[in-house]
């Protein structure tokens, strides 16, 4: 058996799957033209009802005051068919690809798995309505028959084998040469690849009274063949749902991305959000039909390139107005630590991202798309100790972000370089200890055992653990038990005064701070280091640890520094 | 009317909640664990002592045992000075440290809204702002904003073994600026959490909130400088590099702890415990 997914009005529907609140509303979608010769090329039903035909002018609208009108996009509606081709892989490996909006795939066999077809009809309509979408959706043992059917039928159609010429006979004709009109440019189905052709068949057949198709079958094969050829025999049997072929398999590219142009620029993030949330819905739910999880999202906006308009109003409005310098396209890539599937944290993360690096001009066109990713498959252990869940960690981090500063959260690296300050800031993203910490619970007498065990894994990242855990057993002895003097850094360093007597250091004043002065009761120094010689930042400095007595009596340890380069003194850093 | 004998026997639900006795956790330095017990989950723990008192030691060290446990830890940093190399000598991993540099550096891109409530807490100390103060006492008060929001925000986001409010560099005047509100609320979101709120500054902030309070004080060995300086005869004439720094003892005083009943309010005699750090090149 075969199905077929059709979306009606199309081009509307794509348009209303990113504004659901047209839903409900009539909807007429221009294009075909220059503004103002655009003309109406697809409408819904309801528009239909209130009298609007395909073709109507822009002017010949105004007529009617509840009609929405919108440009065409092309963009939403590949964003909405490669929606409905994820969908429909996640119920059948083989899918054709036949036109916009129009699906087909094979069943054979999936009956076990997914249960009985009136069942797996009523699943498709639900996963595809949850795409926004609306569908009908047609099965038979043919997937001409099961086309026809789609594109004729409202809801949910199934047609037994052996019945088709019947069910299908009550259709017009034109259903019949508008899927072939439609379908052509793509040559996936049957029906003959030529417009004009079709277009003077169903002038004939109309001149001869045939309007259904069980007309168009019941016609003798001799004569119809004499008078329209061969392509009008296959015709006739398109028309009884005799025809039978293999799908045109499409194969899957691993590509999620969504597209919205926009009529009017956006300047303001808020409606911005609006957007990307029902944007990252959309692809979450392309994602979660393939059990996928994203590791990067790139947002690309499209900029206009007029300046952003100066209107009081705008600064009245409790967001942010977008302002600065004009590009053409500005993109942004999140890079997540681990794959995620939470539009709602997507969501924030980009808000959060647009709020520290404004776009600098209006939106014209927004594009997101997201790497796939296998999503994190893992199960904590009993004595695991708490770990913070990535999706909130990442939040988390962002917020802080915006509260200190980018580039001031995270972890830190230290680098390979004898130079003071020789470290660099990096993303926080923290690996679970799992192994590590079940090594940890055995008591030390089996220590080497489990060591032994371990190494038997032939896991390099296991045996990297135990060989870490035993290094950090052996150094955690008594020896290491004793805490470590602690320097507290000034940074900047501050600059002093200092009064060498003796080649010692006997008198300290800060500039900066006037807090740390006074006389210097203890010298231990100096200790000269210097490196990147044949560098243009070449650095050579003299330590020397002093206590300082202060005012109330007390004795505070410092680290003294001189640059042998430029002579200056600074105070480094209190122990403590 | 009386009450029935049978309700007489039952407990009022007031009574009936008592406050769990916290998981304690190793600081890693036997030491002052045999002074604590160790440090308490769940609960505010202040770390106060005087500059060169070695109280960024404790707490760098109790930070190190913690991420060493695999425990995911956080800095926040008011002063911005936290040194990396002393925190790798003392053992700690990196990877499992998050630090959080307040500083200068604040974006304030983030107008104002009409319109729409303001949050109190966001950039400065709620309600505590004097357009008379000192420049230097604003640039804490800004970094303190910073603290106290970035506080809350990990506080929230659970999954972490121990939170360190660095206070250490930020004047007691300032400090005390920190509203009490800001300590009941930290109190209250790091309760029923696994998670080790520590706190260093220079005098006790927290007050009722904190559920112990560590006192750190200087070296012998400083004051045995200090006896050189007055003249009066010292314990050691001369110190080396080696003797000061390597051997440096750090003296902890338990000035009150709200975890055991019979120590809710301050000992008569506070209990003390020495130990002797390493400096770190010592290895």
């Amino acid at each position: 058996m075969f199905a077929c997914i059709f979306i009606p009005d199309f081009s509307v529907q794509a348009i209303v799957r990113f504004e659901p609140e047209l839903r409900g509303r009539s909807v007429a979608v221009l294009g075909g033209g220059r503004p103002p010769l655009e003309k109406v090329v697809a409408l819904n039903e309801r528009a239909r009802q209130s009298g609007v035909e395909v073709g109507a002018t822009k002017s010949q609208l105004e007529a009617w005051e509840n009609l929405v009108l919108r440009a065409r996009s092309e963009s939403q509606e590949s964003s909405a068919h490669a929606a409905l081709l994820d969908c429909v892989q996640s119920f059948s490996p083989e899918v054709e690809d036949t036109s916009p909006g129009i699906v087909l795939l094979n069943l054979a066999g999936l009956e076990p798995l997914l249960g009985p077809l009136p069942k797996i009809a009523s699943n498709l309509s639900q996963h595809v309505s949850q795409l926004g979408l609306e569908a009908y959706i047609a099965m038979a043992a043919n997937p001409d028959a099961a086309l026809l059917a789609a594109r004729g039928l409202p809801g949910v159609t199934l047609i037994p084998e052996g019945r088709e010429a019947e069910r299908l006979g009550n259709l017009p004709v034109d259903v019949l040469l508008e899927s072939f009109s439609s379908t052509f440019s793509s040559g996936f189905s049957s029906f003959p690849s030529d417009v004009e052709q079709a277009a003077r068949w169903s002038e004939t057949l109309d001149r001869w009274g045939i309007r259904k198709l069980r007309a168009l079958a019941a016609l003798p094969e001799v004569p119809v063949s004499e008078r329209l050829g061969q392509q009008g025999i296959r015709l006739q049997q398109l028309a009884r749902g005799a025809v039978q072929r293999n799908l045109r398999v499409w194969e899957p590219q691993l590509i999620f991305a969504e597209s919205v142009e926009l009529e009017h620029p956006i300047v303001l993030l808020e409606p911005l959000a609006f957007l990307l949330n029902r944007m990252l819905e959309q692809l979450c739910a392309r994602l979660s039909a393939r059990a996928l999880a994203a590791q990067e999202l790139r947002l690309e906006l499209k900029l206009s390139a007029s300046q952003v308009n100066d209107d009081a109003s705008f600064a009245e409005t409790p967001t942010y107005k977008l302002a600065g310098k004009i590009d053409q396209k500005f993109t942004r890539t999140l890079s997540l630590p681990t794959p995620m599937l939470d539009a709602r944290v997507f969501l924030k993360l980009l808000q959060l991202d647009l709020q520290a690096h404004l776009p600098g001009a209006p939106i014209v066109k927004i594009d997101l798309s997201a790497q796939p990713a296998r999503p994190r498959a893992l199960q904590s252990g009993l004595f695991q100790p708490v770990f913070p869940e990535p999706e909130k960690l990442e939040l988390t981090l962002a917020r802080i972000a915006g509260i200190v500063g980018e580039g001031r959260v995270g972890s830190v690296e230290l680098l390979d370089t004898h130079r003071e300050g020789g470290f660099a800031m990096r993303h926080f993203a923290p690996v679970e200890p799992a192994l590590k910490l079940r090594t940890k619970v055995k008591s030390s007498g089996n220590r080497k055992k489990d060591e032994e065990n371990m190494s038997m894994q032939g896991n390099e990242k296991t045996c990297e653990l135990a060989e870490s855990h035993a290094e950090n057993i052996k150094i955690n002895g008594e020896e290491k038990m004793s805490a470590v003097i602690a320097l507290r850094l000034f940074r900047p360093p501050l600059v002093a005064s200092v009064t060498v007597r003796e080649a010692k250091p006997v008198q300290l004043c800060c500039l900066d701070r006037e807090d740390i002065a006074g006389e210097i009761v203890w010298t231990a120094g100096p200790w000269r280091s210097s490196g990147d010689w044949s560098e243009q930042e070449g650095w050579s400095r003299e330590e020397w640890d002093i206590a300082v007595s202060s005012d109330n009596e007390q004795l505070v340890l410092y680290r003294l520094v001189q640059d042998r380069l430029s002579g200056k003194w600074f105070v480094e850093g209190m122990y403590d | 009317m009386g009450a029935s004998p049978k309700l007489a026997a039952v407990v009022p639900a007031s009574r009936l909640e008592v406050r769990a006795t916290p998981e304690m956790v190793s600081s890693g330095l036997a030491q002052l664990d045999s002074l604590t017990g160790g440090l308490a989950r769940g609960c505010l723990t202040e770390i106060c002592g005087t500059a060169s008192s070695g109280r960024t030691s404790i707490l760098l060290f109790a930070l190190a045992r913690a991420t060493e446990r695999g425990e995911v830890c956080a800095l926040v940093d008011t002063g911005d000075a936290f040194d990396p190399a002393s925190a790798a000598a003392a053992g700690m991993e990196m990877s499992r440290l998050l630090w959080v540099r307040c500083g200068e550096k604040y974006p304030s891109r983030k107008p104002p809204s009409a319109g729409r409530r303001t949050n109190s807490r966001s950039e400065e100390l709620p309600g505590k702002r004097s357009p008379g103060l000192h420049p230097e006492g604003q640039r804490w008060e800004s970094r303190l904003g910073q603290v106290l929001k970035v506080t809350d925000l990990l506080l929230q986001s659970n999954g972490f073994g121990m939170i360190a409010l660095d206070l250490g560099d930020v004047p007691m005047a300032s400090a005390r600026r920190i509203p009490l509100a800001s300590w009941f609320r930290f109190r209250r979101a790091v309760e029923h959490t696994p998670t080790v709120l520590l706190v260093l500054e220079r005098q006790p902030i927290a007050g009722s909130c904190s559920s112990m309070l560590l006192k750190v004080s200087g070296a012998k060995k400083l004051s045995a400088i200090r006896c050189q300086l007055s003249g009066k005869p010292p314990m050691h004439a001369e110190l080396s590099h080696a003797e000061l720094l390597d051997q440096f003892e750090i003296t902890v005083e338990l000035m009150c702890s709200r975890l055991e009943r019979k120590l809710e309010r301050k000992p008569v005699q506070s209990t003390r415990a020495s130990f002797q750090s390493r400096a770190a090149w010592a290895g």
